[in-house]
């Protein structure tokens, strides 16, 4: 039983990444019907985002201690952070600590900007093409922003900690009355869980309950009717490709402690969040939330060592498995909308 | 002659002169001197460029013809790579059956997910075919390690059986890979004034078979069943309309091209006998169809130069460092150049990726055709005085 509440945690903090990606692939392709491959980049750009953060924080300047010495006996150099000129050295010490969660501050209007530049930019003249096209015009793109990323960041994964209240493990035992540390968690992916299920339930409101969002919704449903009625639906569609934009960059800044960033994340989560997506039926946002969660719980089921003994390397393969049995026999998906990209 | 027109058999006369001459082309500048270094004639990287060439050539038929995006190609390649080490481990070092049965196996693979995958169309095709190829490559590095050996790869060793060839050579080594006792390795140097040519038999092995299978591709372009893959992508439901079922014809069409993958592999292996997991990832697909839609998807000749273009930039491009760039701008003043090195070095050098993907966007947005398209365009500048009727060109891009 203990085993079993185990895994569900851990499927959840994977399954929200992989539902928030998801979100952001559906948003774009619900309302712009344009198949992003570059999602995956945006994800990463989060977690980038993230890393500069820190990295800008932390710019200090050396100043000489005179009350140590290094090892040649000559007063100690020590690298002391602008940022505690500010703020003084107990203000500033927290900030760094905190410095993933202040990202999203700075992170949630670059990425907006990114989505903006994308659409307007390039992704505006691929409407009308197939597509195959699109799929290989943002395969590109995502190449492009993988390389300068890589170009300016290195190859390797940087470390990105989470703040320190959050290193630990929280132990679920006890409060449900199993043993102590039979079920721990870490704090950090609670956050995660937490945060993704926010934004999820923040995007569904803003759909389901202003102005903006019926406006978006019945284009939507209807693109021309609208269009006709005296509403300029692609700008509010620009907008929409901006929050799926700032979506994933969010996923991915706040990923950052989970998995150290390196430039070629983006294209693993791509690939499972394309699988989450078709598994949960193109175009049905409910539908990849659903699936997200559904796929990250059984990717931790199938790694249990009992699963495992019985089939080996079923862990690995669950995702693609599932997804090739729902594509044949469902083939809208879970969810899937009739007529949205029925072949 | 041959069964082809007149125009396509010039272009195989070119793929002809152009592969058995390759390693004189691409080493023009003389042996020791500085730019020596963008020589490619050496055999391992030619070798790379044809076998390449037919495995885009034989995406082409799939993705040209009938516009079905496969984004798992590679799996086929490495499953040929797996069937020849394994001939050679246990039935001899002669390529020939192992590129039989690499061809054979990729055949039977790419049948049973074609089968599968070609019930839907469209993004479905391409995440199906991804799918099976990520299950391919993840079970190939981790449950099938007996028969794929993992993370380090099917390597040969002194203790396979090899019925009918040598366990190991008379010194104890493993024996090469040879063709009736032609080792693929052999080379014979040619020595012209300070020029330096290496002749590969692996090369000119590997050559032929582009050949061929070129010589294949035309004939499939021009035949009745290409036409019928051709109104696939054009509108598959009018086809079906006029009672034909297109379904035959795209398992068809992803077998044949399942093979030519095969083939590749086989290839590949003979070259280098071991086979690495890595080969299956689906980054490697992406790189198939980089090479496809670079060159020209549709056309005859482009996946051949989308093959080499990118194998040469990987391989070449790839080593122009900074001092080679300050170098070649030394004639600049010196702040000038500086600033000049610093624009263009992150798009050389271990950048040429970056410059790849540019490029790649820049195809797919402006011409739809690859390069082909704009070699097309070009000339059809220079000449504008027959305009439409010299267009029913072989190589014209299809829709």
């Amino acid at each position: 039983m203990d085993q079993l509440i185990l895994q569900i945690l851990n499927g959840l903090d994977k399954g929200s990444a992989y539902a928030l990606i998801a979100l952001g692939l559906t948003l774009i392709f619900g309302t712009l019907g344009v198949v992003n491959f570059a999602h995956g980049a945006l994800f990463m750009l989060g977690s980038f985002a993230a890393v500069t953060v820190n990295k800008l924080l932390t710019i200090s300047k050396k100043v000489v201690d005179e009350t140590r010495t290094d090892f040649l006996g000559n007063p100690l150099q020590v690298d002391v952070p602008y940022i505690y000129d500010l703020f003084g050295q107990t203000a500033g010490d927290v900030i760094i600590d905190w410095s993933v969660p202040i990202s999203i501050v700075f992170a949630t209007p670059f990425m907006v900007a990114i989505g903006f530049i994308m659409e307007r930019g390039l992704i505006k003249h691929f409407y009308k093409r197939p597509h195959a096209d699109q799929i290989l015009v943002t395969f590109g793109l995502a190449i492009v922003i993988q390389q300068i990323v890589k170009y300016f960041y290195g190859a390797n994964p940087i470390p990105t900690p989470a703040p320190d209240a959050f290193v630990g493990a929280f132990d679920f035992g006890v409060i449900l009355g199993f043993e102590p540390n039979a079920i721990s968690y870490p704090n950090w992916r609670l956050v995660y869980f937490f945060f993704s299920a926010f934004i999820i339930g923040g995007v569904f409101a803003f759909l389901q309950f202003t102005t903006f969002g019926m406006v978006v919704r019945a284009g939507m449903a209807d693109r021309e009717t609208v269009g006709i009625l005296g509403i300029d639906i692609d700008k509010r569609f620009t907008i929409m490709f901006g929050i799926a934009a700032a979506v994933a960059g969010l996923a991915g800044v706040m990923y950052a402690p989970i998995n150290s960033p390196n430039y070629q994340m983006g294209m693993d989560f791509l690939v499972l969040s394309f699988v989450v997506v078709v598994v949960g039926g193109m175009g049905s946002l409910p539908g990849a939330v659903a699936a997200g969660f559904l796929l990250g719980i059984l990717e931790s089921f199938a790694s249990m060592s009992v699963v495992i003994d019985f089939l080996p390397g079923i862990n690995q393969i669950i995702i693609y498995l599932v997804a090739i049995i729902i594509l044949l026999t469902r083939p809208r998906g879970l969810m899937g909308r009739k007529g949205v990209m029925e072949d | 002659m041959l069964g082809i027109e007149k125009k396509d058999l010039r272009l195989l006369i070119i793929v002809i002169a152009l592969t058995l001459l390759a390693p004189f082309i691409l080493n023009p500048f003389p042996e020791g001197s500085e730019m020596a270094q963008f020589n490619a004639g050496y055999p391992d990287l030619m070798q790379r460029f044809v076998i390449f060439g037919i495995l885009a050539t034989g995406f082409n038929i799939l993705f040209g013809l009938t516009g079905y995006l496969s984004f798992g190609h590679a799996a086929f390649l490495g499953v040929g790579s797996y069937a020849a080490v394994w001939m050679f481990k246990l039935l001899s070092m002669n390529v020939l059956p192992a590129i039989i049965l690499s061809v054979i196996i990729a055949g039977l693979f790419s049948l049973v997910i074609g089968y599968i995958s070609l019930r839907r169309s469209g993004i479905y095709f391409s995440i199906l075919t991804l799918a099976f190829a990520q299950m391919s490559f993840v079970l190939a590095y981790s449950v099938l390690t007996p028969i794929t050996g993992g993370e380090t790869g099917l390597q040969l060793a002194l203790d396979d059986p090899r019925i009918f060839g040598v366990s190991q050579t008379a010194t104890g080594n493993i024996p090469v890979p040879a063709l009736f006792g032609l080792e693929m390795r052999a080379s014979y140097e040619l020595e012209i004034g300070s020029w330096l040519f290496t002749l590969n038999a692996g090369y000119y092995l590997s050559a032929l078979f582009l050949i061929l299978s070129f010589y294949l591709a035309i004939r499939i372009f021009r035949s009745p069943f290409g036409m019928m893959l051709r109104a696939i992508k054009s509108n598959q439901t009018r086809m079906s309309y006029t009672g034909l079922n297109p379904r035959p014809y795209t398992l068809a069409a992803f077998v044949i091209s399942g093979m030519y993958a095969g083939l590749a592999g086989g290839l590949m292996a003979s070259m280098d006998p071991l086979a690495g997991a890595e080969r299956m990832q689906w980054t490697a697909s992406g790189e198939i169809v980089l090479m496809t839609i670079l060159g020209g998807a549709g056309t005859l000749i482009g996946p051949v130069l989308g093959a080499g273009m990118i194998k040469y930039f990987e391989n070449i491009f790839s080593k122009i460092n900074e001092s080679v760039l300050h170098g070649w701008f030394a004639f600049l003043p010196d702040g000038l150049e500086n600033f000049v090195v610093a624009v263009i070095y992150p798009f050389v050098g271990r950048g040429w990726q970056l410059t790849l993907g540019i490029m790649f966007m820049l195809v797919v947005i402006f011409l739809p055709g690859g390069l082909v398209q704009g070699g097309q365009k070009i000339a059809a500048a220079f000449k504008r005085k027959k305009p439409e009727d010299a267009k029913p060109n072989a190589t014209e891009p299809a829709e």
